[in-house]
């Protein structure tokens, strides 16, 4: 149901690594959980709406006022690495 | 010492209010304990009693569960990813039982980013069950069952998305409620599946859970888009009988894949409804059955999107030795994550890829129409619904890690509700052997009502709970 390049292909949507042996036992554990699920393609659903959200809540909005906001250093204060005012990261094109 | 744990929460606190205990002894004595914890139910614990505040809840000291933010505690959602992490701000709801006079007493293990049913997927370890140490607690919110049962904290504050309050709950011998979907504040969570995650109290008894959740409602917080205001206050249960109570029970959730022992103790608790003046009668959810799949489609589809956020790049961990952005991304993620996360996000991501969207998360979004459709009409004839809360009782550590599908069938009776966004309580109601074993455990009895009936269910659970009669406090030590 899910072969070793589509495995591969999905961790690359995902953004994650997966070793070699990683791929192999994704894909017999992706193709176990997968199976289970495809019961609900035996059901007649034509005509059902889907529920994104039980909750009908719309506009939910709050008051447009300025308030005090966390300030640069505390945002910065967890980040792995900082460059001056802003995060640092490794070059994309490197 | 020993006398202050002997007492409820809502006891403690009737006390500290009449002037006849002290807060920070109180404190201090669980304080003493959870430090000592040799079930790993806590990521953190205080190292002194933070300033008193008066309020309803008495200086009565809360464990949380780790993936809710608390400023400067760690927060880490049991997660290597978020490792040391000390968030900047604290969640609402934990805010507004600060507030109310509940102190952060510690932070609890919990299954990573809250995906399992066993609390084995934790980075910092798996947790034990007081009732058998060889055994998992339940989880996701494990460590706060499992503190709540040993007496190591009065109360805790946990989070179900699937049935990870309710199901911990009942493995350990306690109350767990799930509240109405938006009752609760979701800001400061740490996101599974936002449209399905919800706080609750994890609690010794009913009246427990009643006071702790009567502070977690109320006005709806402007931070979270999807809270809704509770009507009206919740209120401490007083009922006695249960006459003119209607009860459906569903044969879908209450006889195949339900241990025969579980079975028995809730068969028990249904004569003991009618014997309270209930009447019990059968229901039907039809597509209660495809609820799991249905889930397991919708949960990780969300959470492949949540958790999207850890990239290495503002909190938490990051790989060393990338040489590029995309490298750093991607190994980051896969020396962060555990193995059931990276399922998660696989799955997830595969059920919203091109090609496969309608095939997978169109139709479990249907089906989750109709889960709520089933309710909706159940409850036209029936007050409550009564299910067993999970189709066994405590696991042996280890026994189902090897299938992931095997852990997702302890989900079995508490998806239905949590897709349809619906209340439901599981209480302790008697204890059963596990199969091939003989030391009994416990066992939970899950009612599920209509949206916003949680003072009609805490209710009926304190009349069911009084009758009962269940002794947790053999394992409280």
């Amino acid at each position: 149901m899910i072969d070793r390049d589509e495995v591969r292909h999905v961790a690359r949507l995902a953004r994650l690594e997966l070793s070699d042996e990683e791929v192999d036992r994704m894909a017999v554990e992706l193709a176990a959980v997968l199976e289970h699920i495809s019961t609900i393609s035996e059901l007649d659903l034509a005509g059902v709406a889907p529920t994104s959200h039980v909750v009908a809540v719309e506009n939910a909005l709050r008051a447009d006022e300025p308030r005090p906001s966390l300030s640069r250093e505390r945002a910065l204060a967890s980040a792995p690495a900082v460059a001056g005012d802003g995060f640092a990261v490794p070059s994309p094109q490197a | 010492m020993s006398d202050l744990v002997g007492l409820s929460a809502a006891q403690a606190a009737a006390a500290v209010g009449a002037g006849e205990i002290d807060p920070v002894a109180l404190f201090e004595a669980y304080r003493v304990r959870a430090a000592a914890d040799q079930l790993n139910a806590f990521t953190w614990v205080a190292e002194s009693a933070p300033p008193a505040v008066a309020g309803p809840l008495g200086g009565v000291p809360l464990a949380v569960k780790d993936l809710f933010c608390t400023e400067g505690v760690p927060s880490q959602s049991g997660s290597r990813i978020l490792e040391g992490y000390r968030p900047p701000y604290t969640a609402t709801v934990v805010e507004r039982l600060a507030q109310a006079g509940a102190p952060l007493l510690a932070k609890t293990n919990q299954d990573e980013f809250a995906m399992g049913s066993s609390t084995e997927n934790s980075a910092f370890g798996p947790v034990r069950n007081p009732w058998d140490p060889g055994r998992v607690p339940g989880g996701s919110s494990g460590g706060s069952a499992a503190a709540v049962a040993a007496g190591l904290a009065p109360w805790a504050l946990g989070t179900d998305t699937g049935g990870s309050i309710r199901q911990p709950a009942a493995l350990c011998g306690i109350v767990g409620l799930k509240p109405t979907y938006g009752a609760v504040s979701r800001y400061g969570m740490i996101a599974f599946a936002s449209s399905l995650d919800q706080a609750g109290p994890l609690t010794r008894d009913v009246t427990d859970a009643a006071l702790l959740y009567s502070q977690m409602v109320g006005e709806r917080d402007p931070c979270d888009s999807t809270s809704l205001a509770f009507p009206g206050e919740i209120e401490l249960p007083q009922r006695s009988d249960l006459r003119g109570l209607r009860l459906g029970v569903p044969a879908e959730l209450s006889g195949e894949g339900i241990e025969p022992g579980v079975l028995e103790v809730f068969a028990a608790a249904l004569e003991l409804a009618r014997s309270l003046g209930a009447s019990v009668e059968p229901c039907a959810l039809p597509h209660a059955p495809h609820a799991l799949a249905a889930y397991y489609v919708l949960a990780p589809a969300e959470a492949s999107s949540n958790l999207a956020r850890f990239d290495g790049v503002r909190y938490g961990y990051r790989a060393s030795g990338a040489d590029d952005l995309l490298a750093m991304y991607t190994r980051t993620r896969h020396d962060g994550f555990g193995a059931e996360v990276k399922r998660r996000i696989m799955l997830g991501t595969y059920a919203l890829s091109s090609g496969y969207y309608d095939a997978y998360y169109g139709r479990a979004q249907r089906v989750r129409t109709k889960i709520a459709e089933d309710f909706a009409t159940a409850f036209e004839r029936f007050d409550f619904i009564a299910t067993p809360t999970a189709p066994g009782v405590a696991f042996e550590l280890g026994s189902k890690t090897a299938d992931p599908f095997a852990m997702y069938l302890n989900d079995f009776c508490t998806v239905p509700m949590s897709l349809a966004g619906i209340p439901a309580i599981s209480i302790p109601c008697g204890l059963a052997p596990p199969p091939g074993g003989e030391r009994p455990l416990p066992v939970g009895f899950q009612l599920a009502g209509p949206p916003f009936s949680e003072n009609g269910l805490l209710a009926a659970s304190f009349a069911l709970e009084r009758a009962l009669g269940f002794d947790g406090s053999a394992v409280r030590g």
